[in-house]
């Protein structure tokens, strides 16, 4: 229909093995059509699935071993599967079964259900174009078996991605044995039993050190001018003495010794002390983060109160410090009797004691549940709709999230004071602010490569539980709870209002979403730093920040003006302002959605002008002389001179990566009129090495820009 | 009567202006017959503002000691706030505001006033004339014919002179139709779908009553617009309720046994004061800024806008779906046929024909559809979502549409030329302009001068001297389709797509229109500057293609100009 559609996809023909013994069958052929693969599976599952491929080739020797046509396996194909996932080989396929369209009342797909070690595979055999849809099984939140119908009986699968697939499949019991299996394979005990562990790209081991050093947060600190006279950063925390849900090295004020801080972590719920998240160099206040004191009713440290001088006297330009209790205040004031709580004014020197009202876990997951349900409503009147948004209170707890971030961003920006923040124990709502405010204030987080540090710094090595919130084990349900959803949210709907500030678009954010519960990746398997350390994350899994930087030309923003177009952001937080985010919570109800894309427009729009780039320089460099300026050449080429998105012209693959003031030497890259023969070679070159499992000049690249190529605060 | 008359203190000097997201400017402030004019009269970077008094929607004033506030609501939705030092003045002020805003004669309008500053290429009147229309229709079928039965107005006052009917209907036929529909609306052809040979028509009510009247000519009329064994659907825009209540005012609804080849669908849309009401609650939403996130939701819900939205939609896409995909023509109607039907009619035709969705297109739709098929214009948009006074016949009959036809948009926003802008500009000049174009109630009365209106026995005298809009007043199309203006409203990602194209009628696909109802209450810099870059990014790519081509013809030029020295 439109040319948009076509670009940009490399053929998604895949190889799928079957698990069951049919010599003909064993190998089968399937095309995937564009547009369902998209809906379905999202890339991921395409990655996965290269994997299952290398398992099913350790399967397929199994399955020769203990052939001979098994009929019995056959009529019920989960009797003969182990349930090993030592073996890493599941097999299982059912036929007939039926895919319900929730939104439609089309006649419901006919075709068979694949189980493999990774993803529940349904292909639609009843369409004239081969349909699949594909479910991670780490994907899967909840699966239900729903009483039997005449025409068989349903599975509901419900998953963390907010896709949800009804089911029916014929034989009651083939519904127990699909039901049985995947909940033991979504929520498997053992963490070696994560999907990240058997995951293998098929990657250098030296390239996959290379991917988990990309993100390096010394760095970051760095670019903020620490360590400095006020700051440093200690390694007080190596062997987890100090807090064991905290990094080995933290930044804290110079003026705060050993015993300062080790006096301090006695008085903070977990021994989480106050440190610091993010300095905003221009006038040196900063954004300090921990867990609530044990203050109980009259309880008081010392140690505490210096640590919290120092970090007011480490921004010598304010005369006090604002300290932030991001609970409602009645939450705060419960906490006192199991002897903790908030901190007293009177005891601490110059602070300002602020409460926010967040609301805990449990009120988030309650309320996305209520969010949840009213996406699933089956054809809601607006009223239906829009009275269920209101009662999920969903938009309210985002719009509380938001206020927090925005108050520490004025706080620090405008009033110059630095903010020390908590909540509890300071790794859910005290996460979520400090990274939304970090994002406000700095530019640098709003770049690919800033966003990925921001997720690195603020959420992972500061201990979220990324394990319990999301349920990656099988553990207690009351632990998980959407509050990484809710930030993702945030950014997303700050990008509703400043299109042209981030470098990457709303695919990007649902890309790390869906990571974050695929288990795919290490970087969010474990609940902290020490954990991923017992779990040997960084010697068996693969980062995933490598991965996606490889993709980086369908995650960008063709809109993004580039590093130094907007500093600060001061976003409205009228409820008007904040949108119900469709693309996130109804992402698989495709027929909701905008049947025309923008952003693929703009994306394509993009492509086809690096290739008329690339066609006029070629052209320019065949003609052997002008006599003068070509008539067209005439027409000024806006982009050209002010030059912030023409650095992608030098590489198909895009790696100049990082905003203009990479290039300290201050030149402009990638001028198209100058581009010599020399540079087309470079780029033939380059573009050789697109296969996906050969990262190691992408690695070349990504190394360097990683060491040096920071870019500085101007 | 004399604008001066009601101009009792015509300039006020240091009179501060505060409008929303500009600094607060000081200056003078005069009044003429049309505009309220605040300018700063600084040397250096003048600014000034001018406001049609038929763009006031209500004042309120208010003092503090002897310094006066006129805050102004506008019927664009937009509020400003005017400070004038001296209450006499500012007195005088708001009374003749308030009086040059609601002059109640059609020809006492800026548009009998305005002298355009710009030549015109193309006279507008003139530029989407049913003839025209008629003669494309004619290239396709012959079933059709155009007939000159209204000429005089004589048989139907609200509709145009020529209308497009049957070949097999004469005129004999329609005026004994006409005495069987409401205000005389006998069906006529709004739309030929040339896919597929089917038709929708529009017409009002039949006028059953109690006992079940019928009109074979009616039965006849709708059924030769009907294939051989093909059924139709007539989509009634009343709840089966409303349209069995019509029945004893005189109403009604066409029986199963008259017109057994007709299936009839009820799809209710809301009319007049309900439609009213939600435009002033939602604005009242929107304006509001003090409320928390739930009493916005509860708020924006209980106004009911977009449930109108869903509904209107709804019916549209039935409508079109009816047509397209049943191969099946339609006859679409509600009571008066002025309101709800051209809702749907023109949505449906948006969604079924690419031409709708190009910017002459859209004119000519909103001309046919609108103007033509007799919208009362001056009566729906007498008043906006401010306007204290009792509402009678005011009804956002046509923002609805306009705000359908963005959200279709916005699900396609690479199929129509035209962007947000230009459905944003029609809804302006719908309640205030300098153009004659949405003077008057129907053809009838732009061509007919109302003299004046009693406002006792709520009779019109009409004298039968022209009004003459045509001959007094430029049209809005005139100044639209110079070049220059349209360039403002053309759609950047515009690709010309020639299906149909079915939007998402689900509530999370539908949206508040922000560029209309938060377009005074929050700034859109950011979104100006994301638009921009996205023409910039396009226009560039356009650019380069430009140059790459004329490279190529350059190289082939030398090549050629090689081998022919090469021959010599």
């Amino acid at each position: 229909m439109v040319e948009y559609v076509k670009a940009s996809h490399e053929d998604f023909g895949v190889r799928l093995k079957k698990g069951y013994e049919d010599a003909e069958n064993e190998e089968e052929n399937l095309m995937l059509d564009r547009k369902e693969k998209k809906e379905s599976a999202g890339k991921i599952q395409r990655d996965g699935f290269k994997v299952q491929l290398c398992h099913v080739d350790g399967g397929k020797s199994r399955s020769q071993q203990d052939t001979k046509p098994c009929d019995a396996k056959r009529a019920n194909p989960f009797t003969g599967a182990i349930l090993s996932l030592s073996l890493k080989v599941m097999y299982g396929m059912v036929e007939n079964v039926k895919l319900l369209d929730r939104y439609t009342n089309r006649k419901a797909a006919n075709g068979t259900l694949y189980l493999t070690a990774t993803h529940l595979i349904y292909v639609d055999a009843s369409a004239e174009v081969r349909k699949e849809t594909w479910i991670l099984h780490h994907h899967i939140a909840t699966v239900e078996k729903l009483p039997l119908t005449t025409a068989g009986c349903p599975l509901l699968i419900h998953c963390k991605n907010f896709h949800v697939a009804h089911f029916v499949i014929g034989q009651e019991r083939d519904c127990h044995e699909v039901y049985t299996s995947l909940l033991k394979l979504s929520q498997p005990v053992k963490p070696e039993d994560l999907y990240a562990f058997s995951y293998n790209p098929k990657m250098s081991k030296d390239n996959r050190e290379i991917g988990w050093k990309l993100i390096d947060l010394k760095v970051d600190y760095q670019r903020m001018g620490i360590p400095n006279d006020y700051w440093e950063i200690t390694d007080a925390n190596k062997d987890y003495e100090v807090c064991n849900t905290y990094p080995p090295e933290i930044v804290v004020p110079r003026a705060a010794n050993k015993a300062t801080v080790i006096g301090s972590s006695r008085f903070r719920s977990r021994g989480r002390i106050p440190v610091l998240s993010y300095l905003y160099k221009e006038n040196n206040a900063a954004i300090c983060r921990c867990s609530q004191p044990l203050s109980g009713f009259s309880a008081r440290c010392l140690e505490d109160e210096q640590m919290l001088q120092a970090i007011r006297e480490a921004n010598p330009g304010s005369p006090f410090m604002y300290v932030v209790d991001t609970r409602p205040k009645l939450n705060a004031i419960a906490n006192r009797a199991a002897g903790k709580g908030y901190e007293n004014e009177d005891n601490y020197d110059n602070i300002r004691f602020k409460f926010i009202g967040i609301e805990n876990i449990h009120v988030m997951r309650n309320s996305l549940q209520k969010l949840l349900e009213v996406c699933e409503t089956k054809s809601p009147s607006m009223s239906d709709f829009l009275t269920g948004l209101e009662n999920s209170g969903w938009l309210r707890h985002i719009k509380a999230v938001m206020d927090a971030g925005v108050f520490l961003a004025k706080a620090v920006k405008d009033e110059k004071a630095s903010v020390l923040v908590h909540c509890s124990d300071g790794w859910d709502r005290t996460a979520q602010v400090c990274s939304l405010a970090s994002l406000l204030l700095d530019p640098f987080y709003r770049t690919f490569k800033g966003f990925m540090v921001l997720i690195e710094k603020e959420w992972i090595a500061m201990g979220h539980k990324f394990s319990h919130r999301c349920g990656h084990l099988d553990g207690d349900p009351k632990e998980v709870s959407p509050v990484f959803t809710q930030f993702i949210e945030c950014v997303w709907q700050l990008m509703q209002q400043f299109p042209c500030t981030f470098e990457f678009n709303e695919r990007f954010l649902l890309e790390i979403h869906d990571h974050v519960y695929s288990c795919q990746f290490g970087n969010f398997l474990g609940t902290c730093h020490k954990e991923r350390e017992d779990l040997k994350i960084f010697e068996k899994t693969h980062s995933l920040w490598p991965f996606l930087l490889q993709k980086k030309q369908e995650f960008r923003n063709p809109l993004y003006r580039g590093f130094t177009a907007y500093k600060e952001l001061q976003p409205n937080t009228l409820p008007f302002s904040f949108q119900f985010w469709c693309g996130m919570y109804n992402r698989f109800d495709k027929g909701m959605h905008p049947k025309q894309c923008v952003l693929d427009h703009l994306l394509s729009c993009m492509s086809q002008k690096m290739k008329l780039e690339d066609n006029a320089s070629e052209l320019e460099n065949k003609l052997p002389f002008l006599d003068g300026p070509l008539p067209t050449e005439a027409c000024s080429f806006p982009k050209m001179g002010s030059a912030s998105k023409t650095p992608m012209l030098n590489t198909p693959q895009d790696y100049e990566g990082e905003p203009p003031p990479v290039l300290t030497n201050g030149t402009a890259v990638g001028d198209v009129e100058v581009m010599s023969d020399v540079d087309q070679k470079n780029k033939e070159n380059l573009s050789k090495h697109q296969d996906p499992h050969d990262l190691k000049d992408a690695f070349g690249v990504l190394d360097s820009e990683a060491k040096d190529g920071k870019p500085q605060h101007p | 009567m004399e604008f001066a008359e009601l101009i009792k203190t015509p300039r006020v000097d240091n009179v501060v202006l505060h409008r929303p997201f500009y600094p607060a400017v000081e200056g003078t402030l005069c009044l003429t017959g049309h505009h309220l004019i605040l300018s700063s009269r600084r040397q250096d970077d003048a600014e000034e503002l001018w406001l049609l008094h038929s763009n006031i929607d209500s004042i309120e004033k208010r003092f503090v000691g002897s310094l006066g506030t006129i805050i102004i609501k506008c019927k664009d939705l937009r509020i400003i706030q005017l400070d004038i030092p001296g209450m006499e003045e500012c007195l005088n002020i708001a009374s003749s505001i308030e009086a040059l805003s609601t002059l109640d004669s059609v020809t006492l309008m800026y548009p009998f006033f305005y002298r355009p500053m710009f030549e015109v290429v193309e006279d507008g009147w003139r530029s989407f004339l049913p003839e025209q229309e008629f003669e494309l229709l004619s290239s396709v079928t012959d079933e059709w014919r155009l007939s000159c039965i209204n000429k005089e107005f004589s048989v139907c006052p609200s509709y145009p002179p020529v209308v497009i009917v049957p070949k097999s209907i004469d005129d004999e036929a329609l005026r004994k139709v006409a005495m069987f529909r409401h205000g005389s609306r006998f069906p006529v052809l709004s739309y030929y779908h040339k896919k597929n040979g089917m038709v929708m028509m529009r017409s009002s009510q039949p006028l059953t009553g109690t006992n079940g009247r019928r009109c074979k000519e009616d039965e006849k009329l709708i059924n030769a617009t009907l294939r051989a064994g093909k059924r139709g659907y007539i989509i009634d825009t009343r709840s089966l309720n409303v349209a069995q209540q019509a029945r004893a005012k005189g109403g009604g609804f066409e029986q199963e046994a008259h017109y057994p080849q007709w299936r009839r669908i009820h799809k209710s849309i809301e009319r007049f004061n309900i439609l009213q009401e939600s435009l002033i609650k939602l604005v009242e939403a929107c304006n509001d800024q003090s409320h928390n996130m739930d009493r916005w939701l509860s708020k924006l819900e209980a106004s009911n806008w977009l449930t109108h939205i869903k509904e209107i939609l709804t019916a549209a896409c039935l409508a079109a779906q009816c047509i397209d995909r049943e191969g099946a023509s339609v006859l679409v109607h509600g009571t008066e046929g002025t309101d709800s039907t051209l809702q749907v009619t023109s949505l449906a035709q948006i969604i079924l024909d690419p031409r709708c969705r190009t910017i002459r297109g859209f004119e000519s739709l909103v001309v046919r559809e609108w103007l033509q098929a007799g919208h009362p214009f001056q009566q729906r948009c007498a008043q906006s979502a401010y306007s204290n006074s009792k509402q009678k016949w005011e009804a956002p009959v046509f923002l609805l549409f306009l705000d359908c036809v963005w959200q279709i948009l916005r699900q396609f926003p690479c199929s129509f030329e035209f962007s947000e802008h230009f459905l944003i500009m029609l809804f302006e000049h719908t309640y205030a302009s300098q153009f004659g174009t949405f003077l008057g109630n129907n053809e009838n009365e732009r061509l007919v001068r109302i003299l004046a209106q009693n406002p006792a026995s709520g009779k019109e005298k009409v004298s039968r001297s022209k009004l003459k809009l045509q001959q007094k007043t430029m049209s809005l199309w005139s100044w639209v389709n110079r070049p220059q203006e349209l360039s403002k409203y053309k759609n950047p990602l515009f690709e010309a797509n020639s299906l149909v194209i079915w939007p998402s009628v689900a509530p999370q696909s539908l949206q508040l229109w922000e560029g209309v109802f938060l377009r005074w209450n929050r700034s859109s810099k950011f979104l100006d500057e994301a638009y921009e870059e996205m023409v910039t990014l396009i226009e560039y790519n356009k650019q380069l293609k430009a140059k790459v081509n004329a490279l190529r013809r350059k190289l082939a030029e030398l090549e050629t100009d090689d081998r022919m020295q090469e021959n010599l």
